[in-house]
């Protein structure tokens, strides 16, 4: 279950040991745009170190990486992958080409270490009007890719328009990123609300990415992780709805029916999947049947 | 005698009559900008008088001149509600033969009012005064707002001197102490510096720890079945705790909540509050800012309690008394959830109850807001250094890692699970914080007992030994 | 290899550590200050001594400021450090 992803910048300590108390699902440690030039590699000793030594209790670990433009990023891999992070996030992925040129290089550390390929997922951060573009290509590229990830602010300095809370100028990017994602069958996560003191905001824009089909939110302030969470957690209707799904297939296999109906509307494969997919986040989340509760 | 002014300093404690191994006391309303306690220990000290005990609502780094007076006995014995870190390093280390005695804001005033620590003479500090004595913190360059912890030494002092520095025609309009109770007047160029005086604005934290913690806190409020019409709140001036206060009025705005009052000391968050409609009064002992001194000043829904309408256990009621929610602040907490606001991790005196465990013995709902660990040390731990306020009137711990509620609440703690908030026994926060930062190494206690700390009521809660030179 | 010019690493903001590392010619001197030194000092100590000679560390002077900084983060700092005054 990954509804929140909280970016912590990847060379302060504080945030670092206390990032796994902030309520997110994910943790997004960044050694990119959070860390100067001269002290990446200081940031990187600090990001490996605490993934390796603090108990980050349930939360998933994304590494942001630097993009495959700098000098960095090999030297990112090489310290972070033997950590086993959940996700790579790669930035600035403009092409598939640029996740085949990542892919290839995780996949030579995964032979160093002995693993097999794709033990650490690839979760492209798309963040340029050509990345937009070429959304599906970059989510089929590599069975490696997991999800992939809106940046608007660096978007909208590309589309050379300016960044509103309103955020009429992405609606295409996310739009098209929804699009790309489901026909790739991967996760897709929607851009940070920047607005740290909007405590309305979030929610408006949370719901509506929501709404449009995105898995899940990142989010730069801890605050709004708890608003991001509530949004992308199924409903007690959605989940009372998924067990009614799951028990009117088990009728059906007993009775040795075909179809199978539920409130007179047929139940297919998506449906099944859906069941399954909240049931899941529901266990997950600790929360049953309505009637569990009585 | 037409007026009480008198020339000088000097001639004001002549007066007043006052001889080695008396009691002089002083309130702490200018807090780091006070000058009034300097120049009357230095007067004294240059008068030969000797043995003194300074009575002090509260001591901070500005007073650290008080140390040259202990070493030559002018200051024999300290009574305080509080004192920082310049001062409690020093007594910490055992320069004074006889201990400190630390009372509460509100044990205080009782204890003068029951005769158990008489004042012989109260040197009050007034930002403004006639020439009969009326005085107030409200006006002048050195305004500090309320006058709150100088009422029981005024009416209760054998002598009292006011000291002002801006000296205005009798009748002071809107005084706060009035002049049947003071003896002399003394006019200075200053009492204080402005800026140690008040902070500009108190700010709320903007560590992302502090505002996790402060939403918890916020929801603990909201899902404690107080938070209704006629709601009353007290909040400390740490950052969590003005953060928990923001969150606390969005959340009463929003559902529309009209509470009764707020109280304690005052912030510019609950000047909000009350303006927002939150709040019909603010009951003030204490202004921490700017913006409360110009409030208490221009609103009359602002008012000004004494020490003992605050906090008083021997009075026949106190604000506190009265008391929804408080949350308050820990350097350290048991699992017994005893509370220390005394001393620091290495065992040295740098803080006091204040009104800490006024307010939670008074309060329906007295919660901790502290982080799992600062820096590298357990805040959780098996056994606190010292008890300031003891786990029997503490309800609920918020810390980052979940909200641990007193097992004698349990009705609280279900409805605080029904709620869905994170609610862990204070055990496992203890565990969690010590796996994080490694099991400290205990630290040496002395063998003399440099400060008794005595709960409200008069009796002897702990003792804080010395810490031995290394 | 050892360490063959002056470096440093981490800060000296709460939570983190200030480690200075330069070369030196008899064994490990360390001089520590830390806030926690009552509680925490022979660890960190010990620890320090650890990372340098798991890097093969054997003469270096070294200069620590530690303002609480947790055992992941000290490690951190001072494989930095190290790996800076190595010319790496």
């Amino acid at each position: 279950m990954r509804r929140s992803m909280l970016f912590i910048p990847g060379n302060t300590p504080n945030l670092l040991i206390n990032g796994a108390y902030l309520g997110a699902d994910a943790l997004i440690f960044d050694l990119e745009d959070a860390v100067s030039p001269d002290e990446k590699d200081s940031a990187r000793n600090l990001v490996r170190n605490t993934m390796k030594y603090m108990d980050l209790r349930r939360c998933e670990v994304i590494v942001r990486i630097n993009s495959i433009d700098t000098d960095y990023w090999k030297k990112d891999l090489d310290a972070i992958m033997p950590q086993k992070p959940h996700l790579i996030m790669l930035p600035k992925s403009g092409c598939a080409q640029d996740i085949l040129t990542a892919d290839a290089y995780m996949t030579e550390v995964e032979q160093r270490l002995g693993w097999e390929k794709n033990t650490v997922r690839l979760m492209p951060l798309i963040e340029t009007a050509l990345g937009v573009e070429n959304a599906f290509a970059i989510a089929s590229a590599s069975p490696r890719v997991a999800a992939i990830f809106l940046g608007a602010e660096d978007l909208t300095a590309d589309l050379r328009c300016k960044r509103t809370k309103g955020g009429n100028e992405i609606d295409y990017a996310r739009g098209r990123m929804v699009v790309a994602a489901r026909a790739a069958n991967v996760d897709v996560y929607d851009t940070p609300f920047t607005d740290v003191n909007d405590d309305e905001g979030i929610r408006v824009d949370a719901e509506y990415a929501k709404s449009l089909g995105f898995t899940g939110k990142a989010s730069i302030s801890p605050r709004h992780v708890g608003v991001i969470n509530e949004v992308f957690s199924p409903s007690q209707k959605d989940i009372d709805y998924a067990y009614e799904v799951m028990e009117a297939i088990r009728l059906a296999h007993e009775q040795g029916r075909g179809a199978i109906a539920l409130h007179g509307k047929m139940i297919d494969a998506p449906i099944v999947a859906r069941a399954q997919q909240t049931i899941a986040m529901a266990e997950e989340m600790g929360v049953g049947k309505a009637a569990d509760h009585e | 005698m037409n007026n009480k002014v008198v020339s000088s300093l000097r001639e004001a404690i002549e007066l007043t009559g006052l001889k080695s191994g008396m009691t002089v006391s002083f309130h702490h309303h200018l807090r780091n900008g006070d000058y009034v306690l300097n120049m009357v220990m230095a007067e004294i000290a240059r008068m030969g008088i000797r043995d003194l005990t300074v009575n002090a609502s509260s001591l901070f780094d500005i007073h650290a001149p008080l140390l040259q007076h202990i070493e030559n006995h002018v200051v024999t014995k300290i009574q305080t509600d509080y004192m920082s870190g310049v001062l409690g390093k020093a007594i910490s280390r055992g320069i004074m033969e006889t201990p400190v005695e630390f009372r509460t804001h509100g044990g205080r005033p009782s204890d003068i009012e029951l005769g158990r620590t008489p004042i012989d003479v109260a040197f009050i500090a007034a930002p403004a005064a006639d020439g009969m004595g009326n005085c107030s913190g409200k006006y002048g360059k050195s305004a500090c707002g309320s006058l709150g912890y100088a009422y029981p030494d005024a009416m209760n002092a054998k002598k009292v001197v006011v000291i002002t520095d801006n000296l205005v025609p009798y009748p002071l309009l809107d005084w706060s102490i009035p002049e049947t109770y003071v003896d002399y007047v003394v006019t200075v160029d200053a009492i204080g510096d402005p800026n140690g005086i008040v902070s500009g604005t108190t700010k709320i934290t903007r560590d992302p720890v502090g505002l996790v913690m402060a939403d918890r806190a916020a929801q603990v409020i909201r899902h404690s079945g107080l938070l209704k019409d006629g709601f009353s709140f007290q909040t400390g001036a740490g950052g969590a705790s003005l953060a928990a206060a923001k969150f606390l009025k969005d959340i009463m705005l929003k559902e529309n909540i009209h509470g009764s009052f707020g109280s304690g000391g005052i912030t510019g968050y609950m000047v909000d509050m009350l303006n927002e409609g939150c709040f019909q009064s603010l009951m003030d002992v204490q202004c921490f800012d700017l913006k409360a001194v110009e409030s208490i000043r221009t609103n009359p829904r602002h008012q000004e309690i004494s020490a003992s309408h605050y906090a008083s256990p021997s009075a026949r009621s106190a604000v506190v008394d009265s008391l929804d929610v408080v949350i308050l602040g820990a350097t350290e907490v048991d699992t017994d959830f005893n509370v220390n606001v005394h001393t620091d991790s290495n065992g040295y005196i740098m803080g006091g109850s204040g009104g800490h465990s006024d307010t939670a013995a008074g309060a329906r709902l007295s919660m901790i807001i502290a982080p799992l660990f600062r820096a590298r040390l357990p805040i959780v731990t098996d056994r606190v250094n010292c008890i300031s306020t003891p786990g029997r009137d503490i309800d609920v711990l918020v810390t980052q890692a979940g909200i641990a509620v007193n097992p004698k609440d349990a009705e609280l703690r279900q409805r605080l699970v029904d709620a869905g908030l994170p609610i862990v026994d204070i055990h496992e926060l203890k565990e969690l914080a010590e796996r994080t930062t490694g099991a400290p190494t205990h630290i040496a206690k002395g063998d003399r007992v440099v400060a008794n700390v005595i709960y409200r009521d008069g009796t002897l809660l702990d003792t804080i030994r010395n810490v031995p030179a290394k | 290899m050892d360490i063959i010019k002056k470096a440093s690493a981490g800060t000296l903001e709460s939570s983190d550590v200030y480690v200075e590392i330069e070369p030196g010619t008899q064994g490990i001197q360390l001089e520590l200050e830390s806030v926690v030194e009552q509680q925490f000092g022979d660890s960190i100590r010990a620890l320090v001594q650890e990372v340098l000679a798991e890097y093969g560390v054997e003469n270096a002077r070294l200069h620590i400021a530690d303002r609480g900084a947790l055992d992941c983060v000290i490690r951190a700092r001072v494989e930095t450090a190290v790996a800076r005054g190595k010319g790496e």
